[in-house]
């Protein structure tokens, strides 16, 4: 953790974005996080996308379980309500949240324990609802605010730090979500901030569920020689398929990939993802192909990274519920109770 | 033989098997009594199953208004072989036994002291309805009409009700009143009709309507302003939402077919209770309906929501236990369980219902209170009062009532002031302090966290700090007593009587007839119906100012009790217990006996 805290001051030479804010306006309090912790580098990477997005910081929600990874919404978006909930239920808090207001965005952090065990549940039926939040998951395979125990994303034969080996079979978030039929579906570095921020730029403005699985390296309990978690495995074995590039509506394409090696697709509101495909056999697009491609490189030790999967036919909770475009909390409730009339026809019924 | 003789005053039983459609044809009867101007108490005994298993239907008519479970019948119809000889044995001496006589009665299934009514129903069905499928429901019918010539009804009433049940399936009408005919017919040419039990016309319900606690308490949440119920299927709390479905579609319906409400079926109760969060958390009014093994799971949220200060509604509604239990059968056993829910010091507030009326009005009281001391309440009801029909008084609605939703700093207010805003800061000195809604501000944003925290809503491990702002939390429940809860309902027969008897919920109705017996029996006693806890202090001078307080509880270890002497510090010794608890309505004549035991040995 950094024990001195930075200044609340703008250097007049950082930039602004659309809103007139620098990325300044965009942090949070200080981390309590372990000094090199993967999870402060992800942190860092929110903070740059929603700057650079030009979200009005108070337009989000800031959704957590508990963990080391259900802290950091403290360490983002200060002037956003955060509700760091309890340990593996954030997925229903943000349904809630969600149904009640569709109109901010639900930024959720969670941890591989949250999400792989005790939250899977949870972590499942979200999916399901195709709740229109983007949920990462910041993983590094093990348990840290307990003293370094196991998670359930660990794989097969990764070390603990007393060099004990792990023997069950680790859940996949990313294939998990593909069954479960998420429709935005990334895998980045905690390392790759090149990567992941545009990911985290898509990921919220998907409209649907989009989860982006995040390896960020435990540094106190899971960073040794034999863990598959730590920062140097995952440099070593990291298998990138594609690379994003996210262009918000109305904003002109810089980017330019000769024909053939690249895919654009446009987003409800107008904004566009561009695809350099890395692996000219990866069609992102492909459920069945990405969750083949996903346990292919497991078997070979590599930890495939990028866009795993989009459905461009976006599709949230709400279309399925049929509410409509006013969010159902700013109804008043005059306006929503019937009134006596109504309950005196009732009774009549009821006679 | 000995003949019951009555007019308007009986029990009448149905024995049927779940799944034969009989639900429909006895509501029909409970409902002509109704028509007919009588007060009527129908309990639905049933069991946990979709077909094949008994289940009974008994209507108490009650000219004199008690209608409350008064135990054993007066005309029993045994449509359930499986049943028989314990339907038999469950008729009043002088009793009617309707059965159908199409197979022999056994001789083991006879007894001296009643009146057998032999209607060949099975016969009667076969030999003038061809569909397989409807025969059986039009057997159901058939014993309509039967008892309707029986107790001196007019077939005129039936045809109507049938009409009204099938309105959009004009082409069952017919066969339903060949199937009333033939029963009514059948009765009158081979019985004495009426009986001896007659139903005579009478005026005694008024404008009242019919209507069962689970649709008053949906209903609420409408009028409520509630727009998002997380829940789970639990028997027998589902009708709740579903009501609530059903008045959300008849009223919150826009023209475009977009609908003013979230109704999500959850994964489970854990996650119900966390949309209810979400929501409440978000500004919505939101609630979940449930029973106990629902609490049980939802009780890390509810503590959350307790030391977070989210307004979380819950409507409870009590079913046996403990585990899996009796799941149709009714109890009161969630007592400490809501009250104390989820670990570490907490403490709920909760309303105990004991009408369809109180269940309509405290759903939207819940609503208020738990916006104005964002805090859970819990409505404690149970499957007696929610899934049975009551004859109620009309429910109103005042529509210069504003609803409350307590202290929330909106956009406005939040602009234009010059102070800065902390969550848990007690600002009016009464316990409660101000939120804010998400996504409304910059200047309004607060971190909530299940985790220590001080008065500015800040991140703490230091104790003082932890324990101003819990000391802060239970000065809420102090205000709430003194200015929000629903007092107890007293009724003093007599202010120097010695003995007092303390209730709640479905218990009152059968207590108002036994201690009216009891007074006639010179035992005199005085009454404290309970609705809401923590306890105010009337409660507290309610026993102190008797010798001798008898605390009636459904639930085997007097939870009740419990909570009086936990939260009032009362001495144990004040108080004597009645339990009933297994699994059926309370009956009156259970507690007149028992009561009659403990006020003779009060020498009052």
């Amino acid at each position: 953790m950094s024990y001195i805290p930075k200044p609340k001051v703008s250097h007049p030479g950082l930039g602004k974005n659309k809103l007139g804010l620098t990325v300044r306006d965009y942090e949070g309090g200080l981390s309590t996080l372990c000094a090199g912790c993967g999870h402060d580098s992800i942190t860092a990477g929110i903070i740059q996308a929603c700057f650079e997005l030009s979200i009005e910081p108070h337009k989000v929600g800031k959704m957590s379980g508990i963990g080391c990874s259900s802290k950091t919404p403290g360490y983002f978006l200060s002037s956003a309500h955060g509700f760091n909930s309890v340990h593996g239920r954030m997925p229903s808090v943000t349904t809630g949240a969600n149904a009640a207001n569709k109109d901010i965005t639900y930024l959720a952090v969670s941890g591989d324990g949250d999400t792989a065990s005790i939250g899977i549940g949870q972590f499942a039926h979200v999916i399901r609802r195709k709740l229109n939040m983007l949920y990462i998951v910041e993983n590094n395979g093990c348990y840290g605010l307990t003293k370094g125990q196991f998670s359930a994303t660990a794989d097969v034969g990764s070390k603990n730090k007393k060099g004990v080996p792990n023997e069950m079979d680790p859940i996949d978030p990313a294939a998990f979500a593909l069954q479960m039929g998420a429709g935005f579906v990334a895998r980045s570095f905690s390392g790759d901030k090149k990567q992941l921020i545009p990911l985290i730029k898509a990921g919220l403005n998907y409209k649907g569920f989009a989860m982006i699985d995040v390896i960020s390296p435990c540094v106190t309990f899971n960073n040794h020689e034999g863990s598959t978690k730590s920062y140097e495995y995952v440099r070593e074995h990291e298998t990138e398929v594609n690379v994003l590039d996210f262009v918000p509506k109305r904003e002109e394409i810089s980017v330019d990939y000769p024909k053939g090696q690249s895919t654009s697709v446009t987003l409800h509101d107008g904004s566009q993802m561009i695809l350099k495909k890395l692996d000219q056999n990866y069609d992102p697009e492909d459920r069945l192909e990405a969750l083949k491609q996903i346990q292919m490189h497991q078997k070979r030790n590599e930890v495939i990274t990028g866009l795993l999967f989009l459905d461009p036919k976006e599709r949230d909770m709400h279309d399925m519920i049929a509410t409509p475009s006013k969010p159902l909390r700013d109804y008043s409730l005059s306006e929503l109770c019937p009134g006596n009339e109504a309950l005196q026809a009732l009774n009549k019924s009821w006679r | 033989m000995n003949k019951i003789e009555s007019v308007n005053e009986f029990v009448i039983r149905f024995a049927n098997i779940n799944g034969t459609g009989s639900a429909s044809a006895n509501g029909m009867l409970a409902k002509s009594f109704f028509k007919l101007g009588l007060p009527i108490g129908p309990k639905n005994i049933f069991p946990s199953n979709i077909q094949g298993l008994p289940t009974w239907y008994e209507v108490r008519v009650s000219e004199s208004g008690y209608t409350g479970r008064r135990g054993n019948s007066d005309i029993t119809i045994a449509m359930n072989p499986q049943t028989f000889k314990q339907d038999v044995a469950a008729l009043r001496e002088g009793g009617y036994l309707v059965y159908d006589s199409t197979r022999l009665l056994r001789e083991s299934d006879k007894r001296q002291d009643v009146n057998y009514i032999g209607i060949p129903i099975s016969e009667m069905a076969r030999d003038n309805f061809s569909h397989a499928k409807s025969r059986d429901m039009l057997k159901n019918i058939i014993y309509v009409g039967s008892v309707a010539a029986l107790l001196d009804i007019d077939l005129d009433i039936f045809h109507q009700l049938i009409k009204d049940q099938f309105a959009t399936k004009p082409k069952l009408h017919e066969s339903n009143f060949l199937a009333l005919k033939l029963g009514y017919e059948h009765a009158k040419e081979h019985y004495l009709c009426p009986c001896g039990i007659k139903v005579a016309k009478r005026d005694l319900v008024g404008s009242n309507i019919i209507l069962n606690g689970n649709e008053a308490l949906g209903l609420g949440a409408v009028y409520a302003g509630a727009t998002v119920a997380g829940w789970y299927p639990l028997t027998p709390s589902t009708s709740v939402i579903e009501a609530f479905n059903k008045y959300c579609h008849k009223f919150r319906e826009e023209e475009n077919g977009d609908q003013q409400y979230a109704i999500i079926q959850a994964e489970d109760e854990i996650s119900a209770a966390g949309m209810v969060l979400g929501a409440a958390w978000n500004g919505s009014r939101s609630f979940s309906a449930t029973s106990g093994p629902g609490i049980s799971l939802m009780s890390e949220f509810i503590g959350y929501a307790y030391y977070t200060e989210i307004p979380m509604v819950l409507f409870n509604i009590q079913r046996c236990g403990p585990s899996t239990g009796m799941p149709t059968r009714t109890q009161q056993s969630d007592l400490l369980l809501c009250t104390y829910a989820s670990h570490g010091d907490s403490k709920h507030i909760l309303l105990f219902p004991s009408s369809v009326k109180e269940c309509f009005e405290f759903s939207v009281l819940a609503f208020d209170l738990a916006d104005r001391y964002q805090t859970p309440v819990i409505v404690m009801s149970d499957l007696e009062l929610g899934m049975n029909d009551y004859v109620s008084e009309p429910l109103e609605w005042d529509d210069s009532y504003q609803h409350d939703r307590g202290k929330v700093l909106d956009q406005n207010a939040l602009e234009t002031t010059n102070e800065k805003f902390y969550r848990y800061l007690d600002v009016d000195n009464d316990g409660v302090t101000y939120r804010t809604y998400p996504g409304v501000h910059p200047s309004g944003a607060y971190f909530t966290r299940g985790s220590g925290h001080d008065k500015f809503g800040r991140y703490t491990e230091d104790g003082a700090l932890y324990q101003e702002n819990m000391e802060r939390i239970s000065k809420k429940f102090q205000t709430a007593v003194e200015k929000s809860l629903p007092k107890p309902k007293l009724n003093i027969r007599d202010a120097n009587n010695k003995v007092g008897i303390v209730t709640i919920g479905t218990t009152y109705e059968p207590l108002r007839e036994a201690t009216e017996i009891l007074s006639k029996r010179g035992m005199i006693v005085n009454e404290m119906l309970l609705l809401s806890f923590p306890f105010g202090p009337e409660v507290w001078e309610f026993c102190q100012k008797h010798d001798k307080v008898i605390v009636i509880d459904q639930n085997r270890d007097a939870q009740l009790k419990t909570l009086l002497v936990n939260d009032l510090q009362l001495d144990p010794n004040l108080l004597e217990s009645i339990c009933s608890y297994d699994g059926n309505p309370v009956m009156a004549s259970f507690l007149v006996d028992s009561l009659a035991a403990k006020i003779e040995g009060a020498k009052i």
